[in-house]
C-alpha cells in the first residue's frame, strides 16, 4: 500500500535497486563513494577474485551507479553520486506516503479517542 | 508523533514502526474498520480515494482494498487472507498487489503494543526470498522499490554516501 502513488517507471531505476540487492555490491559502492579505484584495488580487501569483481562492477554500471575512466590500463571505478541521490530520493517519497497516512491517522484517532472519552462521562 | 521508523531486519524482512498518541484498541479499529481505513489510509497527497475497502476480519478471512487517482482515474488493487487475528495486538496476514512484480506474496506482520497511553505499531513485511529476489531482478519499479529500500537505507546508515 505504502506504494500508491508511484507508478513503475524508468529502467533505470529498476536496475539501480536490483544491484543493490546484491551485499558484495553494496560493499563495492560503499567502498566507491569515498572514492574511486581499479579492480585490483577492490579485489583485496573483498577477497573475491577480479573477474568476479569486474562482474559485479559490470551490473553496477549498467544500473548508472558508477562509471568506468577511459584510462584502458587500469579503468577506475567511480560511484555516481547523481543516481544514488536520486535512489534516495525515492526512498524519501515512500516515507512521505507514510507520513501523510499516519499523519491523517493522527487527527482520526484523535476524534475517536474524544468520542470514546465523551461516552465515558 | 513524528516517529516514523523504517527498519531492515535480515534478509527478507522490512521493519517499520510508529507510536500513537491514542489507546492500542483505537490503533486497532481504525487499522481493521472499513470506514476508518478509507479515511487515512490514502498515500500521498489528497487525491486518492479508496472505492473498495472490504475487510473480513477473521482466521481465513480475506481484504480487498482498491485506491484511485482522482486525477487521472488510475486504480490500484492489493488484496490478502488474515493469518492470525489477535484484537487489539496482533494481526498477520499475506499481503499480494493485482500487478504481481514478485511471485507469491509477502507476510505483514502487524503488533500492537500500549504503554502509558502510548500505542506502538511495528510491522514487518517478509518476502518469500526467491520470489523477492527474482521480483527485484524483473520487476517494474515498485517491486524494485518494494524489496531493495531497505538495502539502500543500510548502504545510507553506513554514512558512506
Amino acid at each position: 500500500m505504502e506504494l500508491i502513488g508511484y507508478k513503475r517507471s524508468d529502467s533505470m531505476l529498476d536496475a539501480a535497486f536490483a544491484a543493490l540487492a546484491d551485499p558484495t555490491r553494496r560493499a563495492l559502492l560503499s567502498r566507491l563513494a569515498k572514492g574511486e579505484a581499479t579492480v585490483n584495488e577492490l579485489a583485496e580487501p573483498f577477497a573475491i577474485s577480479q573477474p568476479a569483481i569486474s562482474k559485479h562492477l559490470k551490473v553496477l554500471e549498467r544500473a548508472g551507479l558508477i562509471s568506468r575512466g577511459r584510462d584502458a590500463q587500469r579503468r577506475p571505478a567511480r560511484a555516481e553520486m547523481e543516481s544514488i541521490l536520486q535512489l534516495d530520493d525515492w526512498l524519501k517519497q515512500y516515507r512521505k506516503a507514510w507520513e501523510a497516512n499516519f499523519h491523517r491517522l493522527d487527527s482520526l484517532l484523535g476524534e475517536i479517542t474524544a468520542i470514546s472519552k465523551g461516552e465515558a462521562k | 508523533m513524528n516517529n516514523l521508523k523504517l527498519e531492515a531486519e535480515g534478509d527478507r524482512t522490512i521493519r517499520m514502526t510508529r507510536s500513537f498518541n491514542a489507546a492500542r484498541t483505537a490503533v486497532f479499529d481504525a487499522w481493521t474498520k472499513p470506514e476508518l481505513l478509507r479515511r487515512w489510509l490514502l498515500g500521498p497527497g489528497e487525491h486518492w480515494s479508496m472505492p473498495i475497502c472490504d475487510v473480513d476480519l477473521r482466521v481465513g478471512g480475506t481484504y480487498r482494498f482498491v485506491w484511485r487517482n482522482g486525477l487521472d482515474g488510475t486504480e490500484m488493487g492489493l488484496s490478502g487472507k488474515y493469518l492470525e487475528v489477535a484484537p487489539p495486538s496482533r494481526i498477520v496476514a499475506t499481503e499480494s498487489f493485482d500487478e504481481s512484480w514478485y511471485p507469491g506474496s509477502a507476510v505483514v506482520e502487524t503488533a500492537l503494543t500500549e504503554k502509558d497511553g502510548i500505542t506502538t505499531l511495528t510491522q514487518r513485511i517478509t518476502y518469500n526470498s526467491a520470489a523477492a529476489r527474482d521480483g527485484v531482478l524483473r520487476s517494474p519499479m515498485e517491486g524494485g522499490v518494494r524489496v531493495s529500500y531497505d538495502r539502500l537505507e543500510e548502504l545510507l546508515t553506513r554514512k558512506v554516501l
